[in-house]
């Protein structure tokens, strides 16, 4: 960075955004279709008129070049992971390895059909089959579910068992607990379920007041939900307890599954208590955010909970066939005599259903399963390991120096994997908010953590650096802070008015829901 | 064992030194022993790079798919061509791997392509307001349910059976949640029955749900069976197949509030059925009642032209439990994928495209239809998909061997008896530009062949007339079958 408080435009800034559609020039294409080879009859012979489309549809007018250059040029305007450090708290911005990418590209995975016959969709239904074994593993829990497309999906799916499991039991209890710590996702899928949110708050070390979680537990509480460790990237060390309060009242537990790559190898949720895990296999299992999607968010259930779990399942069994028609029966272990098949199981009489379409999200499901391979489960455990290290060690640099003064760690004890500063007494000090500090990293060339969350935190920065940065990486973070605070000191207006070398500068998000532009024509 | 982890052992030495520990274990002393784990995770050892391509690769090799047999399966999900660029442009890093745009100074090229998704997908379902994608079809129909049910404060969903059966299912579970009913209407003749639809319709309806072209691949006449719904104050919600939005009459001029659907034909490959998205756009007045993200133009404040994700009051991470939806992923790297394809079709070519479609789709509706033992289910006006009733039981029709327990692959079409009863002796065929007509002289060999039991020899014939034996495929398979079962083993 030269002089950061520089107001001359960068070459960048000076491409100004144009769409593809601004770039459209009638009678340009790229397609070229094959020749229809029948009977060229006027459509309206084939479909009546009426319910034609009069006018067609405003697409770009382009060529092939066109389209290449227009966006790998507007491509140069995001930050990514491979470029730079990206410690966004809860989002776990591990290395995505390409392997994963040329293996769902096979054309045995990308160009099969969701509704091939099973019998000719083994390789798909086995690979299904050993990712959820190998997640069942990984949480401590008999039965996966990978149908939820996302974890947010998976919650709603874990809500909707819940409410399942209760009305077996002849039950209706209508409150769901969640610590005032939760991601947003946690209440609004609560809202989704038809349940209502009763909030409990956090004690001081950062764990759940459990005095407040008696108070408020009682028959009418049909679920906790909770992450562990939880968003302060503190592990809730009453999670025994509390599991056998809510265990009580006949409640069950659901665990986010949001930070499990604090703990993948170390400790399992569902020898913690808990019921129902959901896995982001975006985060913890390497698939690329893709700019927002796709993930997916399978779910991990224990055996009171099974019998509801989404439909279609995919299952290992014995084959027979019997009265025309083809019955598979699932086998545990793969022992049997007959013949061994992997198939989707839908005689699910108790099941809530289904969540989505097809089977869910299987090119992800290959990423993972490629990653989980990859690794092993040495290698999972190491992950995590050196997650929690990496976490630390940034801890102990960002608590030197001005950092340490301007921006106190919440609750400060050994971290997971995470951990969340606060940006008050900067604001107070030095007169530069989380937002300000985090613009400024951008002209550093670092994605700043999460901010503005968890809640409870004043001026929040949750800072996730995740196993696969460099030790150096991690050391010019903090030195980019400890930049960032001493320029404060003497003029914050720098930060104030940052960034300055990125894409566009500080944009009007407040007009931009105001008054919503959110097309083109 | 590939961690992709750069910490070497003086890294580690150092960094435990830097935080005053002696071991990575002290870190971890806050989990309590009862809960420890105390063992290696129960699986394997991790492979190296080239060793997992292998096990990758051989389980791949145990797929039929469409590269290898012509694919007419469809309902909702269709083999098109994935034009290169959109590879080529979906696997750059920038676009691959960054997180959800959170730091709009630095997500520029992302917010972009949505506002420009955005843009597409209002043309093409002609209503005003786009989100910029939803997780995938099925789901989009919880998605639109839960905001009809917020803007009218009514109870009732109404669904045709012509709507994808997984978007019922999807409906209906969560409806449960949503505190709603869900009534189903009968089709006949391939085509939502009007008047039950108008009698399901009463003053507690929040929404009725139609599909267009519906699952029997009949183009319903949306205007009319809408009205039904808009007369009762109810919002009409229609599913529709991006594709056929080439030729067909856009929803937003047929009266709907919503229209929404599964968006893999765009631009999407089928990957066994996903990751895709879905897409949802809405009449204005519906704007703030949104699912998901929605990117906004703005300014920056040197006043240059940038994008943001717009109306965020809406969402979870805000609103919390109050949040027009739970959704924060817009599939945004699928979304891409459409977009280049929508480019690369263009406004000519994807016009082209649907016609090229419906011509074909046709004239394979009358070669199948013309088959002994065949005929039509219905005779709706279709696109791009039909339904045909077989006189054999569909499961010894396609599966390709006379001992209906040989190992045989089946032919690729979509068999309706376990979404519709109804329907048990009936299948769907589905066309894309990859079927050539020589693919659908191909299905029907084989559907007569089906159809005659598979143990009479049918033969084709080569450019110069002599006759060739067909099934050798069938062979071939029934061995690899044998091998898998001991590979399972």
């Amino acid at each position: 960075m030269s002089n950061a408080a520089t107001l001359t435009e960068t070459p960048q800034q000076a491409d100004r955004a144009v769409t593809i559609y601004e770039k459209s020039v009638p009678g340009r294409r790229a397609v070229q279709l094959p020749p229809t080879g029948v009977e060229e009859t006027p459509i309206d012979q084939l479909i009546p008129s009426h319910l034609l489309r009069e006018t067609p549809a405003e697409l770009p007018e382009v060529s092939e070049p066109d389209i290449i250059r227009h966006y790998n040029r507007i491509s140069r305007r995001n930050f990514d992971l491979d470029t730079g450090f990206y410690p966004l708290g809860s989002c776990t911005m591990k290395y995505n390895p390409r392997l994963n990418e040329r293996v769902a590209a096979l054309p045995g995975h990308a160009r099969l059909h969701p509704a091939t016959n099973p019998a000719d969709a083994q390789g798909a239904l086995e690979l299904m089959y050993l990712l959820q074994e190998s997640l069942s593993e990984i949480c401590g829990l008999p039965t996966v579910s990978l149908q939820p497309s996302a974890g947010s999906q998976g919650e709603l799916a874990g809500l909707l068992l819940t409410r399942a499991y209760h009305k077996d039991k002849g039950r209706n209890p209508g409150k769901v607990l969640t610590p005032d710590t939760a991601h947003g996702t946690n209440p609004a899928s609560v809202s989704m379920a038809g349940y209502e949110v009763v909030k409990i708050a956090t004690n001081a070390d950062g764990g759940v007041d459990m005095d407040d979680l008696r108070t408020k537990i009682d028959e009418d509480v049909a679920c906790l939900m909770l992450t562990n460790p939880n968003t302060l990237g503190v592990f809730d060390e009453n999670i025994a307890e509390m599991a056998s309060l809510v265990h009580e009242i006949g409640g069950l537990l659901y665990y986010d599954g949001a930070n499990l790559n604090a703990i993948m190898g170390q400790a399992r949720p569902g020898d913690m208590g808990f019921d129902i895990v959901h896995v982001n296999l975006h985060k913890s299992f390497s698939q690329p955010h893709g700019g927002g999607g796709p993930g997916a968010g399978p779910i991990a259930v224990s055996d009171r909970v099974e019998p509801f779990i989404p439909k279609p399942q995919v299952i290992l069994g014995k084959r027979s066939f019997v009265d025309g028609a083809w019955i598979t029966t699932a086998v545990e272990g793969g022992a049997a005599d007959g013949d061994l098949f992997f198939d989707l199981d839908y005689d699910r009489p108790k099941s809530i259903g289904r969540m989505r379409g097809f089977q869910g999200n299987f090119g992800v499901f290959v990423r993972s399963y490629a990653y989980i391979l990859s690794l092993g489960g040495d290698g999972l455990s190491e992950a995590s390991q050196l997650a929690v290290l990496n976490a630390n060690y940034l801890k102990t640099r960002l608590s030197e120096g001005r950092a340490g003064k301007y921006l106190p760690v919440a609750f400060d004890r050994h971290c997971m994997h995470e951990f969340v500063i606060s940006g008050a007494e900067m604001k107070k000090q030095l007169g530069i908010k989380t937002l300000d500090l985090a613009k400024r990293l951008l002209d550093f060339g670092f994605h700043p953590p999460t901010v503005y969350f968890p809640l409870l935190v004043e001026e929040a920065m949750m800072i996730e650096p995740v196993e696969t940065e460099a030790k150096e990486h991690l050391d010019e973070f903090a030195d980019a802070i400890e930049k960032i605070l001493e320029e404060a000191e003497s003029d914050p207006e720098i930060a104030q008015n940052a960034p300055y070398s990125t894409p566009v500068r500080r944009l009007d998000e407040v007009g931009a829901t105001r008054r919503p532009v959110i097309r083109q024509l | 064992m590939a961690g992709y982890t750069p910490a070497t052992s003086d890294d580690q030495a150092a960094m435990l030194a830097a935080i005053g520990v002696d071991s990575i274990d002290e870190l971890f002393s806050q989990i309590p022993d009862g809960v420890k784990l105390g063992r290696p995770l129960d699986l394997e050892d991790g492979l190296s790079e080239s060793e997992v391509y292998k096990r990758l690769a051989d389980l791949a090799s145990w797929n039929r798919h469409a590269e290898e047999m012509p694919s007419f399966l469809g309902a909702g999900m269709y083999d098109h061509y994935v034009p290169a660029i959109v590879d080529a442009i979906t696997s750059r890093s920038e676009f691959l791997t960054p997180y959800t745009p959170y730091q709009p100074e630095v997500s520029q090229g992302g917010l972009q392509v949505m506002f420009e998704f955005q843009t597409a997908m209002s043309e093409l379902t002609g209503l005003p307001v786009s989100n910029a994608g939803l997780y995938e079809g099925p789901s989009a129909a919880a998605s639109a349910a839960y905001l009809a049910l917020k803007a009218t404060g009514r109870t009732g969903l109404v669904a045709s059976r012509g709507l994808h059966p997984h978007s019922r299912e999807t409906l209906a579970t969560h409806a449960v949640g949503f505190g709603a009913q869900l009534t189903e209407v009968p089709l006949v003749d391939g085509l939502t029955e009007s008047k039950a639809l108008e009698a399901a319709i009463d003053e507690n309806t929040a929404a009725v749900f139609l599909q267009n072209p519906n699952f029997l691949g009949s183009v319903e006449d949306i205007a009319t069976l809408g009205e039904y719904a808009t007369s009762k104050g109810a919002l009409l919600i229609v599913q529709v197949d991006p594709i056929t939005l080439s030729i067909l009459k856009p929803p937003g001029e047929c009266g709907a509030d919503i229209a929404y659907g599964e968006g893999q034909p765009l631009g999407n490959r089928l990957d066994f059925g996903g990751p895709s998205f879905g897409f949802f756009c809405a009449k204005q007045e519906h704007i703030r009642r949104m699912p998901g993200r929605i990117a906004g133009e703005t300014t920056d404040v040197d006043g240059r032209r940038g994008f943001v994700l717009a109306l965020q009051t809406r969402e979870q991470h805000i609103r919390r439990e109050k949040a027009t939806s739970n959704i924060c992923t817009s599939q945004a790297l699928n979304a891409l994928g459409a977009m280049v394809h929508l480019s690369w079709l263009g406004k000519e070519g994807f016009v082209e495209l649907g016609e090229l479609l419906a011509r074909r789709t046709d004239y394979a509706r009358k070669t199948i239809a013309g088959l002994d033992g065949f005929e039509l289910l219905h005779n709706a006006p279709v696109v791009r998909e039909f339904a045909v009733r077989s006189d054999r039981p569909v499961e010894e029709l396609l599966h390709m061997s006379s001992d209906p327990t040989e190992p045989a692959p089946y032919i690729p079409v979509y068999p309706l008896g376990r979404d519709y009863p109804e329907y048990e002796d009936s299948f769907l065929v589905a066309m894309t530009e990859n079927r050539s007509v020589d693919d659908v002289h191909w299905l029907a060999h084989m559907l007569s062949h089906g159809q005659a039991g598979w143990d009479e020899h049918i033969h084709e014939h080569d450019d110069e007339g002599n006759p060739v034996e067909t099934n050798g495929n069938v062979a071939e398979a029934a061995d690899g079958a044998e091998v898998r079962q001991e590979a399972i083993r």
